[in-house]
């Protein structure tokens, strides 16, 4: 059992305020993503919840018990750095036994359940040797065992697969998903990286200058951002945002102009806004259809051909649009293209970038990593001897 | 090719040279020191029969072995002592800064310009009163703070050099701050410890003028050593190259042993 509560939670280093009041709930076993630009406070966050900083003001409460004054190793939890931190001079083993050397267990405890966690992590054949003697990603399985080893309500990670290589972050991401089911445990991660977040997180929470952008399942985030920078943030290719004229606001939604002549009507609730206002038009690369008789044209420029996909940017008199397309589109650089898009996919941002509610919730936006869920509930069908 | 070759064979050349000509003066007191003293004063000859007269002489007025070791005694003391204090400070300044570490350095920094005969007298009085002088102990003191600076400048650097994360996985790990020290801190700064160890150990054997002014016979370093052949006879010169040459033999070998842990330590940061 480990919930943890941020309220109110202030960090000033000297005249800067990294941190601008955060409030937020992580749920027991919970699978929690920070993510944002760097610079916008995910780690300083993530080390205050650590221990390794203090804030400024504010709270922070785990099992509904203030931590603020707690010493970092005293409050249950284990974190995974981004460098790895691993002790040079000491053997995996060592590495991993460090906690539960300086809590005074004894030799052969200690050995227990370090090779208990190398198990999980298949670290067995290299409990001997040194850091140095390691590729990457047996490293960070090592700063994970580490973390293992100390039994924590709560794992943090920073950032902890940014000095792997493409493939190795795809296998490590996977890994972690795994033990994540594995340990029961509650985590939380910090990365910039929007992919890591979609997969791993059954919470995301969007940070940008300080400021909890918003928080919700990846699918939420996806299909109902609340603001501009969320809906740019969230999702790769990004959003592409075109400026429109809002025509006509009924109950059904709000109709604007597009630009090249088309309307459109966006299932969004129009209470906020009136006909005329300048608004923004955000719809993702994927939810873009070619369609000769499209609303929207414009000039191909570049093509980006992945094989299962294709990526077209195409020149519109308000910029460069992206277009996710099929991967064997026949198009060629310089061709004009036509294309729209699925009203019901389509979001609208006021003057302030806050997004209009879409009236239909999405039918997934509730999905929180159920799969997930159902097999660790599971967990008693498994053979014996398995975790 | 060939000009690189020559290039070589020139500055061979001139380091051979000037090392010779650095070296010179040590040569001339070893091999003066196994002359008469009426070969001493000769005309200069690298040809003459050694004799061991002059260290007899030497080790006959004063004991070599009881100035030897308060040489010892006061060098490694003042450098543990040194090292005892400047761990724990360098590495708060290092790792736990304030808006004032920067200034504290340098001015501990400029406590060396200061020159020492300025605070003599002061420190001469202090030591008066507290009983201190001619003891090894007010000696070695004396040389604990006169390294202090140096001593915390360097750790600081070797210091630097460690990623914070590891102390600071040490801390989530449970360390406290000696423990942190103890287990991870020194460990992994070795070869920068023994460095900054190895050059006090040096600074304070070479040192003479505290030596020679708050110390008379019982805790008097080799420095003083060498000193007392120098003013009272006139210029007895094979008799004070012996002495010399006794004084700094240690050091000299000492030093020789332990250069490449030096040389090792002094670049540790710049070549990692």
């Amino acid at each position: 059992m480990a919930t943890l509560q941020i309220k109110q939670v202030v960090k000033r280093f000297d005249d800067t305020e990294v941190l601008k009041g955060i409030d937020l709930e992580v749920n027991d076993r919970e699978f929690v993503v920070f993510v944002g630009p760097s610079g916008c406070g995910k780690s300083t966050l993530l080390r205050i919840i650590a221990g390794l900083e203090s804030a400024t003001s504010g709270d922070l409460l785990i099992d509904g018990e203030r931590i603020n004054e707690v010493g970092p190793a005293d409050r249950g939890l284990a974190m995974v750095f981004q460098s790895y931190a691993l002790y040079p001079h000491m053997t995996v083993e060592d590495n991993m036994g460090f906690s539960l050397r300086l809590a005074g267990v004894g030799k052969q405890a200690r050995r227990d359940k370090v090779l208990e966690a190398a198990r999980i992590l298949q670290l067995e054949p290299l409990l001997d040797r040194k850091p140095k003697a390691l590729s990457g990603g047996q490293r960070q399985r090592v700063a994970i065992g580490r973390a293992i080893v100390r039994n924590p309500s709560i794992f943090l990670f920073d950032e902890p697969l940014s000095n792997l290589d493409a493939a190795l972050r795809v296998q490590m991401r996977i890994e972690l998903a795994r033990l994540h089911e594995e340990l029961d445990a509650t985590m939380i991660y910090v990365t910039h990286d929007q992919i890591e977040a979609m997969t791993m997180a059954d919470k995301i929470v969007v940070l940008q200058g300080g400021v909890v952008e918003q928080v919700g399942s990846p699918m939420e985030l996806y299909h109902h951002p609340c603001n501009r920078f969320v809906a740019g943030f969230i999702g790769s290719p990004k959003m592409n945002f075109l400026p429109v004229t809002a025509q006509a606001v009924s109950a059904s939604g709000v109709r604007v102009a597009l630009p090249g002549g088309g309307t459109s009507e966006v299932a969004v609730n129009g209470e906020e806004a009136q006909a005329g206002d300048a608004l923004e038009l955000g719809i993702r690369p994927e939810h873009l259809l070619l369609d000769d008789q499209g609303p929207l044209s414009g000039q191909i420029k570049v093509i980006e051909r992945l094989g299962g996909q294709t990526s077209l940017y195409v020149e519109m008199d308000d910029g460069i649009i992206t277009i996710t397309a099929d991967g064997d589109v026949t198009y060629r650089v310089n061709e004009r293209v036509n294309f729209g898009f699925e009203p019901s996919r389509a979001h609208l941002f006021d003057a302030q970038g806050l997004a209009l509610a879409s009236l239909a919730r999405h039918p997934l936006s509730g999905l929180v990593r159920q799969d997930s869920r159902e097999r660790s509930d599971n967990s008693s069908e498994r053979p014996e001897g398995s975790p | 090719m060939n000009t690189s070759r020559l290039q070589r064979f020139v500055l061979a050349v001139l380091a051979w040279s000037i090392t010779f000509v650095i070296f010179f003066p040590i040569l001339w007191m070893i091999l003066t020191g196994f002359k008469t003293e009426a070969q001493a004063i000769a005309d200069p000859t690298l040809f003459f029969t050694p004799t061991l007269d002059s260290y007899a002489a030497v080790q006959s007025r004063a004991d070599y072995f009881h100035f030897a070791y308060n040489s010892v005694y006061v060098a490694f003391g003042s450098t543990l002592l040194a090292l005892l204090i400047g761990i724990p400070a360098a590495y708060s300044m290092a790792f736990l800064p304030t808006k004032r570490t920067k200034g504290t350095m340098l001015w501990m920094l400029s406590t060396k310009m200061l020159p020492p005969v300025g605070v003599l007298v002061p420190i001469y009085l202090i030591f008066r009163d507290l009983g201190m002088l001619d003891t090894r102990i007010g000696l070695t003191v004396i040389y604990t703070l006169m390294n202090l600076p140096i001593v915390i400048w360097m750790l600081y650097t070797f210091f630097k050099d460690l990623p914070k994360d590891i102390l600071e996985a040490g801390r989530m790990d449970g360390a406290n701050t000696t423990q942190e020290m103890l287990y991870l801190l020194i460990p992994l700064t070795l070869p920068g410890i023994a460095s900054t160890g190895l050059l006090s150990v040096i600074l304070s054997w070479n040192e003479a003028f505290w030596s020679l002014n708050l110390t008379s016979s019982r805790a008097a370093p080799l420095t003083a050593y060498i000193a007392s052949f120098s003013s009272p006879e006139g210029l007895f010169w094979a008799k004070l190259s012996a002495a010399s040459t006794m004084a700094v033999a240690p050091i000299l070998i000492f030093g020789w042993l332990t250069q490449k842990q030096m040389v090792r330590g002094l670049t540790f940061g710049a070549v990692k």
